[in-house]
């Protein structure tokens, strides 16, 4: 059974002006994670938006649970979890403040408030910070704090829009293993991201979106391989080059690419792990000692290449010509 | 709908919660309008005349203040709610199966229950500076009541504001743009009769003038009103205070609502 259906959804702002949604269409299947994987400004958090009744599209049509969102928006907020972007709790509040409070507002007792408040804090490990404003919490704490509060009356389906968006690597960690756990009692969740390895991680089925509409859908297996699977990169001495081209483009059986600024020579390679071997086993035969050497899986922005012609971010701002340049520069 | 008013007071109760957690909002919240009754005591006092025989500039002056103050109620509420809606709560509020007006509704509440305690505050700096309302108990307490009536009021655009700017710093400037010249272009203050002609009208006419005017009659007092002497508003400033209020009220609360309803974060 699928628990959420979205069909044909248009959605523009500022008098039609920006399309955010161009004809979307999604589906997850009940018990399943779903990863919407994109940009900003693909369209993901208006999608989201849509689906938990904060928006109504210009057109199209979605169901919850089999609920109508456009027709039923109460029933729908009765069985969905949201969270946001940024946590949206009062931050002037404590973590138990919080808790209670939305606990009150799904119209559980004040004494049920209280235990679930007390059940959460603890499933969250947030226990010892109950009593802290929120203010005072890391941003992963904050994440946990909000995702809690989505879980008060145990959703059947939960959306998360990109739930790890600003957290350092060990936040990020610690809100997989959370996300993970819940998924493994069986939520239905729909999960916005633009880290293809969230994605990866967390998702059983992930939906490419770009400029609104859905333009990839399939495994994580399936959509690496149609953007061409790993790659194998070398980094050396500019009078080297040569040579390690001449290597990797036997290795790999194909054309390398050959970056003389940067010194970089890369070419996609199938056989993994034995690829490198081999190059590494041949550059110490040639004396050839290259300053990095490594294996490069695909990024959201190979996926985006591959599908769109495209980088994934920032693509009104600048041209990206070669995005491996990009993402150097980004470390 | 069952829940409408515990939704809202689960919101008011929030509310309420913040001034406990950071109390300085409510300390700085009554120190401001205490410091205005004394500049104007002490700063203006001296050279304002009533015109009344035997009435000091305290007597007229207290009214003014305690309208003003809760005129702009509204600064808070729609600060507040731009606050939560920059946050992204109002989203998260919005996607609860709460009713439709609590979040709105449980705000304006909360911002009157903090008048509760900014007016019983400046009531008493006012005693201290001489301040002492002729009317007996009951009608002092009836002013008072009359007072957050209208603050519950000016709450409810502060709503609309809220909900429909950017940010809390833009809520902020419009508030103030919006309810400054209202309260100076009044007898809050001043006696009206000293205005040009034009201004007069105006000011007369403002709903703060006749609120003014209403709480004067109300803590004992005559007030004087220049060129509409004669008119309704000036011979029944308590009746047509009302009629602002409902009206502001009718105007506004659905507006709001709708507004909360459709509103578009970020």
């Amino acid at each position: 059974m699928k628990s959420v259906i979205a069909e044909n959804l248009v959605k523009t702002y500022d008098k039609g002006t920006v399309k955010a949604l161009n004809g979307l269409n999604l589906d997850v299947e009940e018990g399943t994670v779903l990863g919407v994987l994109g940009p900003n400004g693909a369209g993901k958090t208006t999608t989201v938006r849509i689906l938990a009744t904060l928006l109504t599209p210009d057109s199209g049509h979605a169901t919850v649970a089999g609920i109508d969102v456009i027709k039923n928006p109460d029933q729908v907020r009765e069985v969905i979890g949201l969270s946001g972007q940024y946590a949206a709790v009062d931050e002037t509040l404590t973590g138990w403040d919080n808790l209670v409070m939305f606990s009150r507002l799904y119209h559980l007792s004040p004494s049920a408030s209280k235990k679930r408040a007390e059940e959460l804090l603890e499933q969250f490990s947030l226990t010892d910070a109950a009593k802290r404003p929120i203010r005072t919490y890391s941003g992963g704490m904050r994440r946990r704090l909000d995702l809690a509060a989505s879980l008060i009356v145990r959703p059947k389906i939960l959306f998360l829009d990109e739930p790890t968006t600003g957290l350092d690597p060990r936040g990020r960690q610690e809100m997989w293993g959370v996300i993970d756990s819940l998924v493994k009692d069986g939520t239905t969740l729909l999960l916005t991201t633009q880290y293809l390895e969230e994605a990866d991680q967390l998702a059983d089925d992930i939906a490419v979106i770009d400029l609104g509409t859905v333009i990839a859908r399939g495994t994580s297996d399936q959509l690496k391989r149609q953007v061409g699977g790993e790659r194998l990169e070398i980094v050396a001495e500019s009078q080297d080059l040569k040579k390690v081209t001449e290597i990797v483009e036997r290795v790999s059986g194909g054309k390398a690419l050959v970056e003389e600024s940067s010194r970089q020579v890369s070419a996609p390679v199938t056989t993994g792990s034995k690829a490198l071997i081999e190059a590494a086993r041949s550059f110490d035969d040639a004396g050839i000692h290259p300053l990095d050497i490594g294996l490069k899986r695909p990024s959201l922005d190979d996926v985006f290449i591959a599908l769109t012609g495209h980088a994934a971010e920032d693509k009104k701002e600048e041209e990206v010509v070669d995005p491996r340049a990009r993402k150097r520069k980004k470390k | 709908m069952k829940y409408a008013i515990s939704d809202s007071l689960v919101v008011t109760k929030r509310q309420l919660l913040q001034l406990i957690r950071v109390p300085e909002v409510l300390i700085f919240s009554t120190i401001q309008p205490v410091m205005f009754v004394l500049l104007f005591r002490y700063v203006f006092g001296g050279s304002i005349s009533t015109g009344i025989p035997g009435v000091d500039y305290v007597q007229l002056l207290m009214p003014g203040i305690f309208v003003q103050t809760v005129a702009f109620t509204l600064a808070g509420t729609a600060v507040g709610l731009a606050e939560d809606m920059q946050k992204g709560l109002i989203d998260r509020f919005r996607s609860l199966p709460i009713s439709r007006s609590a979040v709105v509704f449980g705000r304006a509440l909360g911002d009157s229950t903090l008048n509760i305690v900014v007016l019983t505050v400046m009531g008493l700096a006012g005693y201290l500076v001489g301040w002492r309302p002729s009317s007996g108990f009951l009608n002092v307490i009836l002013g008072f009541a009359f007072l957050l009536l209208f603050g519950f009021a000016m709450s409810w655009v502060g709503v609309l504001i809220g909900l429909s700017v950017r940010s809390a710093r833009v809520a902020n400037a419009a508030v103030f743009i919006a309810v400054f010249p209202l309260t100076f272009l009044s007898n809050a203050f001043a006696p009206t009769t000293g205005m040009p002609k034009a201004l007069q009208y105006f000011a007369e006419w403002n709903p703060v003038s006749t609120m003014v005017a209403g709480c004067r009659e109300l803590f004992g007092l005559e007030n004087i009103f220049g060129v509409t002497a004669n008119s309704w508003p000036s011979q029944n400033p308590l009746e047509m205070s009302l009629i602002y209020m409902v009206l502001i009220m009718t105007v506004f609360i659905p507006l709001s609502v709708r507004k909360y309803i459709n509103t578009a974060a970020k």
